[in-house]
């Protein structure tokens, strides 16, 4: 692998940590699409202050998108309270319509500089090696690489500061509120890292993989654990991860690498999604199919129960009464029901008639009495 | 007003006129369901997903047919909007964050095979990254017959399954009860959504079609309560702000379509906040103050009056302003004497006094109720 990669790779690596840092919360929070919503509002701003100081580089770009991110949290919030709107809807509304206003500044007033609509769209990450950090004359590296670094840092000193102030926002604000942790302060703090990230990384790597980088990495990271510190870890650990596979993926197929990256993201959720132990979809899909067999088996025994002892019995008790004539199910599942019950010891089937074994009692008394099986 | 002579002579603007309109028409007529429903950022998902499947249609067909690219680009939404529903019912994850996950993994596909087909196909791919932004310039007749085609069959489907798409929208558990097959009628609706948001992809583009769903659903949402007037009313929004944006944008040099449509139906729909009977913002104010002022003239009224049911002969019995005001809670006495002076309630002598017209003591003894 050659420098310009490493410097690539250690970009996509070190922006998807930060971004995942704070995507956390989003998601926690159910405003996982404020990451969509802010990425792609903050080009007016961008737009609008490049007017004023012709210079790409400036830092007030950065000022200004930031803002334009916060304007828009606000924007949403204020036209959610006037319930005239729902909150998605709102969001939807305002996002397409600052984004709008971005493009056509730029088509119209701007379109002989360099800031492309696909380039913003798309991340232009393959040139990130070219724009250097150059302090003195000295080459310090990608000046992507010192940004996203700086905020990434920014990120984990907040998250790691304020760690019990966001759990308690984020989890009960009014609890955190009657302890006087003003989660109204949190809530913009938070907004405020998320534009500040959404804005550093949106300049490295394109906005697509700003809501990719937020989103991805927590929602796999959230199916593998309960606890809060380590979701953060564990989500910007997937996040390197994403963006390592996806660098990869794109330099084996020549192609866009912020688009490679996103599918990097989706590929880790996907793997995570089916295997995660106890969430993932196969462990969910088996929980249920044996909980139906589970439940088959003791409705068995809570129909050989009832009629335990009395006059029926001996008709009740038929295997080919059950299926049809008395609990409706199919032969074959009968069958299956029946072979399960009796190898997990709950009947004993006795010249074609079904007996209740003392852990068959046991198990159908308990579903009776309601303590489950 | 040139060009309206031109759209009914000019063959491309005519095209592009009546394209932006369909396309506005049926999206806004399936958003106001998408709105109803809390689902405005489905179609935000739903739009970038449709990428990879224009893409990908185009990579196995090598033909830009625009019922090929609008099928593909349906495939792909349509399965993303069904991946989104899978992972938020089998997982703790709740919508949003499905809805941001499935979005920008479909869009990075889209990027990631866009960028092959580029380097590989060469001339041959120009115009598939006129899908991201829309370019309303570029729409011919066949793709207006596809969009015709696709639009009028959303719009047939979505008028025979009124009653049912009117239940799941309001209360889905009542229609479950009724023994309506849910899961099935949801899933039409959205298959129906996506289709209204991909014919209009080649317009507007993958990036702010969601729009098109949300903002005129909002801006018709405030007009009315009813729910045929809010889908009649969402579509005409969505039509005349596609028809008003893809006609500015072909007229005026360097106005990308889609956005200049977005901005249009934006519009729309902040006025309509505001100044929309009833619900309006605006209009909500002006009637609170209206209010305001007639229970302040109504006080003053019937503090008159009560002075007045002092005297022997009430309407003969003046009363300086100052009187009323250390009577009144609140500011704006003298206000509130000139609006019953318009009304014709209360009349003021040369001396600056105020008594009760005839009028006004039928008006004040039906105030205060013969409380006095």
């Amino acid at each position: 692998m050659s420098i310009p990669h490493l410097e690539i790779l250690a970009i996509a690596v070190v922006t998807a940590a930060g971004c995942s840092l704070v995507g956390v919360f989003l998601m926690l929070r159910r405003m996982a699409m404020l990451s969509d919503a802010i990425s792609h509002a903050i080009l007016p701003g961008i737009v609008v202050a490049f007017f004023f100081t012709h210079d790409l580089a400036s830092p007030w770009l950065m000022i200004a998108a930031v803002l334009t991110g916060l304007l828009t949290v606000v924007l949403v919030e204020t036209l959610t309270r006037t319930r005239r709107l729902k909150e998605d809807a709102a969001m939807g509304l305002i996002f397409p319509a600052l984004f709008s206003l971005g493009i056509v500044l730029i088509t119209r007033y701007a379109g002989d500089i360099h800031l492309d609509v696909d380039a913003v769209l798309l991340g232009e990450l393959a040139f990130a090696p070219f724009d250097r950090f150059v302090v003195g004359g000295a080459d310090l590296g990608p000046r992507h690489l010192w940004v996203m670094g700086g905020v990434t840092l920014l990120n984990l000193l907040a998250v790691t500061v304020f760690f019990k102030e966001l759990k308690l926002a984020t989890f009960d604000a009014g609890l955190a509120a009657s302890l006087g942790l003003a989660p109204a302060a949190i809530h913009y703090g938070l907004m405020a890292l998320v534009s500040v990230t959404a804005v550093g990384a949106f300049d490295a790597v394109g906005l697509i993989l700003v809501v990719a980088l937020m989103v991805g990495p927590a929602a796999a990271a959230y199916l593998l654990t309960d606890r809060l510190g380590l979701l953060l870890v564990l989500a910007a650990l997937l996040g390197a991860v994403a963006a390592g596979l996806g660098f990869a993926l794109a330099l084996w197929l020549d192609a866009s690498i912020a688009g490679g990256i996103a599918v990097g993201v989706g590929l880790v959720f996907l793997v995570v999604f089916l295997v995660a132990p106890g969430r993932g979809f196969v462990a969910v899909v088996l929980r249920r199919r044996r909980q139906r067999w589970d439940f088959a088996q003791v409705m068995l025994a809570i129909h050989l129960i009832q009629h335990e002892g009395g006059p029926d019995e001996d008709d009740e008790s038929r295997v080919e009464h059950l299926h049809g004539k008395h609990v409706g199910w199919t032969p074959a599942f009968t069958a299956r029901v029946v072979g399960g019950a009796e190898k997990r010891g709950l009947v004993e089937l006795d010249a074609g008639r079904l007996r209740l074994t003392d852990p068959g009692r046991e198990a159908a008394g308990r579903a009776l009495s309601g303590t489950g099986s | 007003m040139s060009w309206l002579g031109e759209l009914f002579t000019d063959y491309t603007l005519r095209t592009v006129a009546l394209g932006s309109a369909s396309l506005g028409l049926v999206a806004g007529a399936l958003g106001a369901f998408a709105v109803l429903r809390r689902q405005s950022l489905l179609g935000d998902a739903v739009s970038h997903a449709a990428l990879p499947g224009i893409v990908l249609a185009f990579m196995l067909t090598g033909a830009k047919t625009p019922l090929v690219l609008v099928l593909g680009a349906a495939l792909a939404g349509w399965t993303a909007s069904l991946l989104v529903m899978l992972i938020v019912r089998t997982t703790r994850i709740k919508l949003d964050t499905a809805l941001g996950l499935v979005l920008s993994t479909f869009f990075g596909l889209g990027l990631l095979l866009m960028s092959i087909v580029q380097r590989s196909a060469g001339a041959g791919q120009a115009g598939l990254d006129r899908f991201l932004f829309g370019q309303a310039a570029a729409l011919v007749g066949d793709d207006l017959k596809t969009m015709a085609a696709l639009g009028a069959l959303v719009l047939i489907v979505l008028v025979m399954m009124w009653k049912e798409f009117k239940l799941l929208s309001f209360d889905p558990a009542f229609a479950g009860a009724l023994g309506l097959p849910v899961r099935f009628i949801d899933i039409v609706l959205t298959t129906l959504l996506v289709v209204a948001i991909v014919i209009g992809l080649q317009t507007v583009g993958v990036v702010l079609m969601s729009a098109m769903i949300v903002a005129p659903a909002a801006a018709a949402r405030q007009w009315t309560d009813r729910l045929g007037r809010l889908v009649i009313l969402s579509g005409v929004f969505g039509a005349a702000s596609g028809l008003t944006g893809a006609v500015l944008s072909s007229l005026v040099p360097r106005l990308p379509t889609g956005p200049t449509i977005i901005l249009v139906v934006t519009t729309i729909t902040v006025v309509s906040l505001f100044i929309a009977p009833r619900r309006g913002l605006l209009t909500e104010r002006l009637r609170r103050g209206r209010q305001r002022r007639r229970v302040r003239a109504d006080s003053v009224l019937a503090d008159l009056y009560r002075l007045a049911a002092q005297h022997a002969d009430p309407a003969q019995a003046p009363h300086a302003a100052e009187a009323l005001q250390t009577m009144s809670a609140q500011a704006g006495v003298r206000e509130g004497l000139k609006q019953l002076t318009e009304q014709g309630l209360v009349e003021s002598d040369p001396d600056g006094l105020w008594r009760l017209t005839d009028a006004g003591l039928a008006r004040g003894a039906e105030l205060i109720g013969g409380v006095s």
